[in-house]
């Protein structure tokens, strides 16, 4: 691990300040992929910017009925919230469908959606990759690619995001709120937030340089039958190959989003339109314009399948 | 045989010993060497409460709370196992839940509660937990031992708080304490030796007395 100075920020605003402030900075909340990345020298911060101490743990209801989830909001305590399991159960099926016990405790909602890709030629450098350096090329392409994006990736990255609870965020609307360095204050939809890798596949977010996640709010309850499946090479503790968060209403519309399958939380709305008319239609439209490797075109069968199932039992 | 006994040193003791006259050799280079990249290194002061004792320490910032209490506080047994965060050897409860103590930096930790395996009980005081996973044999070579022992401390308290899981069928029920539970909750936790089955039975029977 590189060397590092080390503050603890005293108010949201000081942090973000701090952040441009500060050659290199990075901020840490949970720190589980970024100490992951840091010991890798993947990551290599001259300053870290601690914002544990910061006010944003709570989770609050609001006037229009839904939900502000404070950024510092642990996994865990998101996931055990008697208001998400009761009105948001996608979202907390996604959030214990991801990492270990001991993680959650730790992870954030905010680091959660700040997550790296776990592409295994990002991890090895030894390997060109334009994630971690920006021209080096894209070892994927053309190499072992079984757990990479087949939809919306391109020449120059075809990395996934590891995410499970931003794939319920993105089918539950979700809103990502941040401050900025001189204390302005914005709101991301989550569909405009993670961005696909183009020629900038290093430049994960919409996020500007020192902007800080203060918290993401949900819409009020959307209801219907949500479900959560994941299917990964273990039974627990693994990334998924492929991911299907579902939101199915009596009459059958509603919202699906995937989850190992493009460098962001995978929902179109068009897609969405199509659930009456069953898994093929919605997965039609999901893939229109899907690039799979020969060794990951499996993922595109592995979709549709599971989303059939998960129809098939919210009709049960 | 007085003089035998003279020899008869621990193989912890043995460790330790070897570790020290290691440490003595390279202190010199070690102590304000420069990194690779030429950043020096940058130190902070904390205080840690680890196992009901209050400590001081002065750390390299870059310190996981895995190395604090294994290099520092002569702590050893939380377990450096993957380092990644992947394998769960290193758990240990801090502020009352359970962790992985090599993905969190001793800073970030600055003012917590620690409980290493240490604290949970000691030899002639067994924590029930460690006392079941003696009963149940749910462990071969140990490395993995003390990671598992807090964890499953610590899944036990969860699952009374009613934190959900991935096998957890009903989100709005307190969640049942099956083995399907304790498996899941405990997939942080690998065991090479493949002790899984018997460190179920050994959680299951603590949760029995304890509800």
């Amino acid at each position: 691990m590189r060397a590092f100075t080390y503050e603890r920020a005293a108010s949201p605003a000081a942090a973000a300040a701090s952040a441009v402030r500060m050659a290199n900075a990075k901020f840490v909340a949970g720190g589980t992929n970024l100490l992951d990345l840091m010991k890798l020298e993947i990551e290599t911060p001259s300053h870290l910017i601690d914002v544990n101490n910061l006010a944003l743990d709570t989770i609050d209801s609001m006037d229009d009925g839904g939900l502000r989830i404070g950024a510092l909001v642990r996994n865990t305590d998101l996931a055990a919230d008697a208001r998400v399991r009761r009105d948001y159960p996608l979202l907390s099926r996604a959030l214990v469908a991801g990492a270990s016990g001991q993680l959650r405790n730790m992870a954030t909602t905010a680091g959660n959606l700040l997550q790296r890709t776990r592409c295994p030629y990002f991890y090895d450098t030894n390997q060109p990759c334009n994630k971690r350096v920006p021209g080096s090329g894209c070892a994927a392409i053309g190499g072992v690619s079984r757990q990479h994006a087949v939809v919306g990736g391109s020449k120059a990255c075809i990395a996934t995001h590891p995410s499970d609870m931003a794939v319920a965020m993105r089918a539950l609307d979700a809103v990502v709120e941040t401050v900025a360095a001189d204390g302005a204050t914005r709101r991301i939809p989550i569909a405009d937030f993670h961005r696909l890798p183009g020629d900038t596949p290093q430049i994960e977010t919409t996020l500007k340089t020192g902007e800080l996640i203060t918290a993401v709010t949900l819409p009020a309850p959307i209801g219907g039958i949500q479900q959560y499946h994941k299917v990964r090479d273990r039974a627990s503790y693994a990334f998924a190959l492929v991911s299907v968060g579902l939101i199915v209403q009596r009459d059958g519309t509603g919202r699906v989003a995937l989850g190992g399958v493009a460098h962001k939380p995978w929902r179109v709305e068009a897609a969405d339109r199509e659930l009456p008319h069953g898994a093929k239609a919605v997965a039609g439209k999901l893939f229109a314009d899907a690039h799979p490797t020969e060794e990951n075109a499996y993922k595109l069968t592995l979709a549709q399948r599971t989303l059939a199932a998960l129809l098939a039992d919210a009709r049960a | 045989m007085d003089a035998f006994k003279e020899f008869r040193l621990t193989r912890r003791g043995l460790l330790r010993a070897g570790a020290v006259s290691v440490a003595a050799v390279a202190a010199p280079e070690v102590a304000a060497a420069p990194t690779a990249t030429g950043r020096p290194p940058s130190h902070a002061s904390i205080k840690l409460r680890v196992n009901g004792k209050e400590q001081e320490l002065t750390l390299d910032t870059r310190t996981t709370l895995l190395d604090a209490l294994r290099e520092h506080l002569r702590l050893t047994g939380p377990k450096k196992g993957c380092d990644h965060g992947q394998c769960g050897a290193c758990t240990v409860i801090a502020d009352g839940r359970r962790i992985n103590s090599c993905l969190t930096l001793a800073v970030m930790r600055d003012g917590a509660d620690i409980t290493t395996i240490e604290g949970l009980g000691q030899p002639g005081h067994l924590h029930a937990m460690q006392a079941a996973f003696v009963k149940h044999d749910g462990y071969q070579c140990g490395y993995c031992t003390s990671g598992q022992i807090c964890s499953a401390v610590a899944t036990l308290d969860e699952i009374r708080q009613g934190v959900p899981s991935h096998v957890t069928t009903d989100l709005n029920i307190p969640p049942p304490l099956t083995a399907a539970e304790l498996r899941e909750r405990m997939s942080g936790n690998i065991c090479r030796c493949g002790a899984y089955s018997n460190i179920v039975e050994a959680i299951t029977e603590v949760a029995g007395s304890a509800t």
